[in-house]
């Protein structure tokens, strides 16, 4: 079965490591947060100015003037600092942030990503991707295996004009963990009872197969 | 002591001319310069090229502007939720130039910093590098920004005094210490406007030296574009 949107999250929130900041994009991303391992000390930052970033507020305690970047209302965790955009991008560039989530349009073989614009059609802005993917250490890609016209996302180039070039480390799709290694995509775990077959004729591209490949524990 | 305190809004933007560039701070809905945007709104100024994160949406904020066709180019860094902006922009009627925020807060910072450009690497090896001169530092490729300034910035903070400092609340101050920065005349609309000295000088997130012209709005909506909860 392929995971649902919030199965993704809580495999990504696997790949959180103690005591780190991280950026968590728009859609699945978001998720991520929910999934925290009790034993991992997290902080996550909204590129829009707030690091200790908390959950939605209750109901009844929504501030107009605290949202994420998904102009969503949070809340603020104990510790939480706020700060204007140029600094918010300085903690980005400058790799101070050590995971970022994203959602993809696409993914080259190479790392590549496509993920804010669909020439003719969809022009809704990079915003902070492009910073994002050109600095943080470890760029996680979170998203559906194929698009709604069921092509596969994974593909030997991006045919949409790309957002970064070769910083995707890791790929969590509905059906399977994917790395970016030097020679492609590398595919390590897939999810429970999906094939290997079912992936290897989902993905427009060559896959490795890891020799250790596992099924997903979620 | 300096007073930079004006009494209307009418006042917060005299002078504002059709084809000049404008920035306005706020990320989505959030820290915009409410006040402001209304009053221009009501203006047949028009040809506008305005410099903002977002567009707002439809019915609100920057989005008042194009439904008047007031803007003639955007420059920002996510336009999504705005279904008038998406059909102008598609049919060719708005000029939209998209940057990476990181860039546009960059770009405006330095504008005001006295800054002229500077490398960074988003947008290398995209569209956004178009014929950008590239460098490499340290192995990496980087591409040249230069800094944007404005004729006129709105800007909005939640507290600000008769000197024009500012001090901003939660998420709404984003974009709006760099634009504060950049603007030739920048105008604070503030939700609270205290005498000169009443402001707790180690809480002061802009410096009046920024701020031309301060007030207070007479009226906040403060829409919420996402509401967002935890079900108990």
């Amino acid at each position: 079965m392929a995971l649902t949107k919030n199965e993704i999250a809580k495999r990504i929130a696997q790949e959180l490591v103690n005591n780190t900041y991280v950026n968590l994009g728009i859609g699945i991303p978001t998720l991520v947060a929910n999934h925290v391992p009790s034993d991992i000390n997290v902080e996550f930052q909204s590129e829009n100015g707030i690091l200790g970033m908390g959950p939605f507020p209750k109901e009844g305690k929504e501030d107009a003037d605290l949202i994420n970047a998904g102009k969503q209302t949070i809340t603020s965790l104990p510790g939480a600092v706020l700060f204007d955009s140029a600094l918010s991008f300085s903690m980005i560039r400058g790799n101070h942030i050590h995971l970022s989530v994203l959602g993809a349009m696409q993914v080259a073989e190479n790392g590549d990503i496509a993920n804010w614009k669909i020439p003719g059609k969809m022009v809704k802005g990079m915003g902070g991707a492009m910073d994002l993917v050109t600095s943080s250490n470890n760029i996680i890609v979170a998203m559906t295996h194929t698009n709604r016209q069921g092509q596969s996302k994974l593909l030997k180039r991006c045919t949409l004009p790309i957002t970064g070039v070769s910083c995707v480390k890791k790929i969590v799709t509905d059906l399977a963990v994917i790395e970016v290694t030097s020679k492609g995509f590398k595919l390590t775990e897939v999810a429970p009872s999906v094939s290997e077959d079912e992936i290897i004729n989902s993905t427009d591209a060559d896959l490795i197969i890891d020799k250790n490949l596992k099924t997903m524990v979620l | 002591m300096i007073n930079k305190t004006i009494a209307s809004v009418d006042e917060a933007i005299f002078g504002v001319k059709s084809n000049m560039v404008l920035m306005f701070g706020g990320f989505g809905l959030c820290g915009i310069a409410e006040n402001c945007i209304n009053a221009l709104s009501k203006t047949k100024i028009k040809n506008l090229t305005c410099i903002s994160n977002n567009a707002g949406v439809d019915d609100f904020g920057l989005g008042l502007l194009l439904k008047k066709r007031q803007i003639k180019k955007m420059i920002s860094s996510y336009v999504g939720e705005n279904d008038e902006f998406e059909r102008q922009m598609l049919s060719g009627e708005l000029e939209v130039e998209l940057i990476p925020q990181g860039t546009l807060a960059e770009r405006c910072r330095a504008g005001g910093a006295g800054i002229p450009a500077f490398f960074t690497p988003a947008g290398y090896g995209t569209e956004v590098q178009g014929k950008k001169e590239v460098r490499v530092f340290n192995k990496k490729k980087y591409i040249l920004e230069h800094a944007l300034n404005a004729d006129f910035a709105f800007v909005k903070a939640w507290k600000g005094d008769t000197l024009g400092n500012l001090i901003y609340k939660g998420t709404a101050r984003n974009f709006n210490p760099l634009m504060a920065m950049a603007g030739k005349i920048t105008v604070a609309e503030v939700e609270h406007l205290v005498p000169a000295g009443e402001l707790d000088l180690n809480q002061i997130h802009t410096p009046g030296i920024f701020v031309q012209r301060i007030f207070k709005g007479s009226f906040y909506e403060k829409r919420i574009e996402n509401r967002t909860i935890t079900k108990p």
